[in-house]
């Protein structure tokens, strides 16, 4: 049995150049498509086919009724063939607008990536954009197939115009390897057999160049080595295995390794197999190791060569891509994946947007869906990192919205920003405990949230009357009072209420480590940025309090007149009319306002501290 | 030497298994006692070794399996030492659901789709392992490794989320559950390549042999028990037969073969002209019924 190499690749073309024909004519010709889905692909082309009577590859390659019934593909397909010498995945992906998002999905695994362009047309800027997004997921391999040859009638001069202007460009952004083949996918011309019609083409065929290119796994193996652990086995007292993928390097038992962002270095002991014990592992392997020393290990440290170990931080540079219709707000948290660690990680500022078409950088202050920007990053505790362009693996990772659950962006790290390093958390000789003591209290914070005009400050400040009374230590902060100073520099878009929520939460935060009782009275329409006041201050010191009125109620009452003024159209962005409220899914104490007065409610607040004993009554 | 195409998509598939064990609250993969399910607890013993897989094995049982499937399934369950749960949807039982009265739609989303979601449900199963390939049908072509469902079971194909790189997102809100397919990147012929280089078991009735069966609208069916009702004119005759690919016997068609060890599989799969889904009944009955069963809970 000949053992055969994989090979990945991406194919990406714009709607018009051609691309379900090439793949169709690869897989057809290369007898790569079974008699029963030429039958079905037959009698397809006669019901829905779009080119007359002959076959329509592309229903080959669209397998939902939906986009058979629009005529569109949706989402990336892959598609498996082989050859004597090699198997192949390809990621085709669809050319509409949805593209970056399925570009990034398909090409983030490939080794390889096919551009089309139309010989009749040129270089086009989808071709640029294409171009771009290889390059930034790290794809070394490009292969400008210039199809539609016969359209022109197989001209040299048109082929070596198009090939020089893509080189040009191709070196502006700087990848490596590019290969150009003229082809006419139609006609079946230097896909997988040399076309005598293009006799002044002294190159491969499309198929030959896929059969032959390198990619690159002996570098991969003489990479540092690297294993984010998966899942540590432990089956009984005596065995302590790590389990996970070498994404890189090459590792024997002996070997020196250091544990990130531990730091603890121990050697391997073994490496476990199912029948016997492996001499060696390498880049790629799912591996079980077991280490000489007892040292501390779990799920999403990285087990690195002791000599060239990856780095440890908690703020980078990195580019984002977005890939949801929610724009990425800077400020608010995600969940953070990057290998088999979950970390919080917010952009804290977002330096620029590219635009993938122009590679112009253009200021921004969000992004929105497919968009791709530059932006400093930070996560909620160090991990262990290298840049994306030396590791894929432990250089990359995905956005997870906090509240949906949804995969939101993938992201880039470039390097670790040196204000991490520098700066470090100066321990205080009396801490939180003590100060609480003091004030006979136990801080903690009241984070009222609702709609404008729902009475969360009318209660807040009866609830701080009371405790004020009792002699207890509080402060109130007003969401109108905090704009007027700390946060005056704030609007009313969703970054700026993102932001204008974090900057509370930390000055809450700030209270609370002096021994205060914080009540909070903010609109604070978002989950995730309530989520995040409650993490930042820490679960068991946060209340959070859910004013609740219906909208009418809250606009019949107008207080400030702001209702009136935002259905009038003379302010912008108000909660509950033109921007949304999120309401709490589970707040330690609801009011309901429709039936509670003021007064009731603060009694209910004052009755929750003192069973908590937070407040105790003197 | 660099790593192996088989090297490759079984160190994917081992990966994909831990990263499941790893995040899931109770997992559980689903055993269709067929090659690709003996693929599967092969790859998973591998990945969880010296310890056992930390999941249990689920079979869905139509009660129409082929009788040598049966006996294949307990004996591996036993040799491995991995629990094995059997769910059999009682109210088809009561109904009475008969695949040769039925036909194979009614029967197909009875006694499989809605078997399976009752298994689900019953068990509080959150993410469910499963030994679908990309290769085997157009709609799986587009489906994620690791594919979100409702509460409803139901599989949303315009919203999938992105998948990059290796990194598996496994989060999901309370009542959705993840389908996670570790064999998405394998082909009916690597399936063939791998059991034959592992040695991995699988039941006989893949290997070419003398059976009685009987030729019904094209198809060879197996006489496997009295269940199976002869019109007139019928008669089983003995003919050398193998399956491609294994479900309910009144459903699935044996092919004419003389390949009756793995290696000759290998050479047949080689020259096949036709797919494996060629032998499955359920796909024929309209366009786009797979996908449609998928929408509705089915793997």
């Amino acid at each position: 049995m000949p053992s055969r190499r994989l090979l990945r690749f991406i194919t990406c073309g714009s709607v018009d150049d051609g691309k379900s024909t090439l793949i169709g004519r690869l897989l057809y010709e290369g007898n790569l498509i079974f008699d029963d889905q030429r039958a079905a692909l037959e009698a397809d082309s006669r019901k829905v086919g779009t080119q007359g009577g002959d076959l329509d590859f592309a229903l080959l390659l669209d397998g939902l009724m939906a986009e058979r019934e629009q005529a569109i593909t949706i989402d990336v397909a892959y598609r498996f063939f082989s050859t004597a010498t090699r198997t192949f995945i390809v990621a085709d992906t669809p050319g509409h607008e949805q593209y970056t998002r399925n570009m990034i999905t398909g090409a983030s695994t490939a080794d390889a990536a096919i551009l089309l362009v139309d010989a009749t047309r040129g270089l086009v800027t989808q071709t640029r954009r294409h171009s771009y997004l290889a390059w930034l997921l790290g794809i070394r391999h490009v292969v400008l197939a210039v199809n539609k040859m016969d359209l022109v009638d197989y001209a040299q001069a048109r082929f070596a115009a198009i090939e020089a202007a893509y080189r040009a460009f191709a070196a502006q952004i700087g990848l490596p390897h590019i290969c150009c083949i003229p082809v006419s996918a139609l006609k079946g011309d230097n896909v997988l057999t040399p076309s005598a019609r293009m006799a002044w083409y002294d190159g491969p065929t499309l198929l030959g160049h896929l059969e032959t290119i390198d990619v690159d796994s002996a570098s991969l193996e003489g990479a540092p080595f690297r294993v984010p652990v998966q899942w540590v086995n432990r089956p009984h007292a005596d065995f302590r295995g790590f389990t996970g993928m070498v994404v890189s390097g090459t590792i024997h038992p002996g070997d020196r390794v250091r544990v990130q962002p531990s730091g603890r270095e121990s050697r391997v002991a073994r490496i476990v197999g199912y029948e016997a014990d492996l001499d060696r592992a390498v880049a790629g392997q799912s591996v079980t190791l077991t280490l000489a020393d007892e040292v501390d290990v779990s799920r999403g440290d990285v087990i690195c060569s002791a000599e060239s170990p990856a780095a440890v931080a908690d703020q980078f540079e990195a580019t984002i891509v977005w890939m949801s219709d929610q724009p990425m707000l800077p400020g608010r948290p995600y969940w953070l994946k990057i290998g088999a660690r979950t970390v919080t990680g917010t952009i804290s500022h977002l330096k620029h947007r590219v635009n993938v078409n122009t590679l112009e950088h253009l200021a921004a202050k969000r992004l929105q869906l497919n968009e791709i920007g530059v932006c400093n990053l930070a996560v909620d505790r160090p991990i262990a990192f290298d840049p994306y362009r030396d590791n894929r693996d432990t250089g990359g990772f995905i956005l997870i919205d906090r509240v949906s659950n949804d995969t939101v962006g993938a992201g880039l790290l470039h390097f670790a920003l040196r204000r991490s390093q520098n700066i470090h958390w100066q321990p205080t000789d009396i801490g939180k405990e003590a100060r609480s003591v003091q004030k006979g209290q136990k801080a903690c914070v009241l984070w009222f949230t609702g709609l404008s005009g729902a009475g969360k400050s009318t209660i807040a400040n009866l609830v701080d009357r009371q405790l004020y009374v009792r002699g207890l230590h509080t402060y109130l902060l007003d969401g109108d009072n905090v704009r007027h100073g700390l946060n005056r520099d704030l609007g009313f878009t969703d970054e700026d209420r993102v932001e204008n929520i974090r900057r509370v939460a930390e000055v809450a935060k700030l209270m609370v480590d002096a021994g205060l009782i914080v009540l909070v009275s903010f609109i604070s329409p978002f989950r995730a940025e309530r989520t995040m006041a409650r993490e930042l201050v820490g679960a068991d010191e946060f209340i959070e309090i859910f004013v609740d009125a219906p909208l009418a109620v809250a606009e019949s009452r107008d207080p400030k007149g702001l209702y009136r003024k935002a259905r009038l159209g003379q302010l912008q962005n108000f909660t509950g009319i033109d921007s949304p409220y999120e309401r709490p899914e589970d707040p330690e104490i609801r009011i309901d306002t429709t039936s509670t007065t003021a007064e009731s409610a603060a009694a209910r607040i004052i009755a929750f501290l003192e069973d908590r004993t937070t407040a105790p009554g003197r | 030497m660099p790593l192996t195409h088989l090297q490759q998509l079984e160190a994917e598939s081992i990966h994909i298994m831990r990263e499941v064990v790893a995040e899931a609250e109770k997992p559980v993969m689903l055993y269709s006692i067929g090659k690709d399910s003996s693929v599967m607890l092969h790859l998973a013993m591998k990945a969880f070794y010296p310890a056992k897989p930390r999941f249990p094995l689920l079979h869905v049982d139509t009660t129409w399996k082929f009788r040598e499937m049966y006996e294949f399934r307990d004996r591996m369950a036993k040799e491995k030492g991995i629990e094995l749960l059997v769910h059999v949807n009682q109210e088809g039982l009561r109904m009475g659901i008969d695949p040769f009265v039925h036909g194979s739609s009614v029967h197909t989303d009875v006694m499989k789709t809605q078997s399976l979601k009752q298994a689900l449900d019953a068990h509080g199963f959150d993410v469910v392992l499963a030994g679908a390939r990309r290769d085997e049908e157009k709609s799986r072509a587009k489906e994620r490794i690791f594919s979100l469902r409702s509460a409803q079971h139901r599989w949303d194909p315009k919203n999938q989320r992105p998948e990059v790189w290796r990194v598996y997102n496994c989060r999901k809100q309370p009542g959705q559950s993840i389908r996670v397919f570790p064999l998405s990147n394998w082909t009916e012929g690597d399936v063939w390549e791998y059991i034959d280089r592992e040695n991995v078991p699988v039941v006989p009735l893949y290997f070419a042999k003398l059976r009685p069966v009987v030729e019904r609208d094209g198809a060879l069916i197996l006489v496997d028990d009295d269940r199976m009702p002869l019109y007139a004119g019928e008669a089983p005759t003995m003919r050398m037969v193998r399956f491609r690919t294994l479900g309910c016997y009144p459903l699935t068609g044996a092919m004419e073969s003389t390949a009756d060890t793995v290696p000759a599989i290998v050479q047949e799969m080689r020259r096949a002209r036709t797919s494996e889904r060629q032998g499955r009944i359920i796909d024929h009955d309209s366009t786009g019924s797979m996908e449609r069963k998928k929408q509705e809970g089915y793997f």
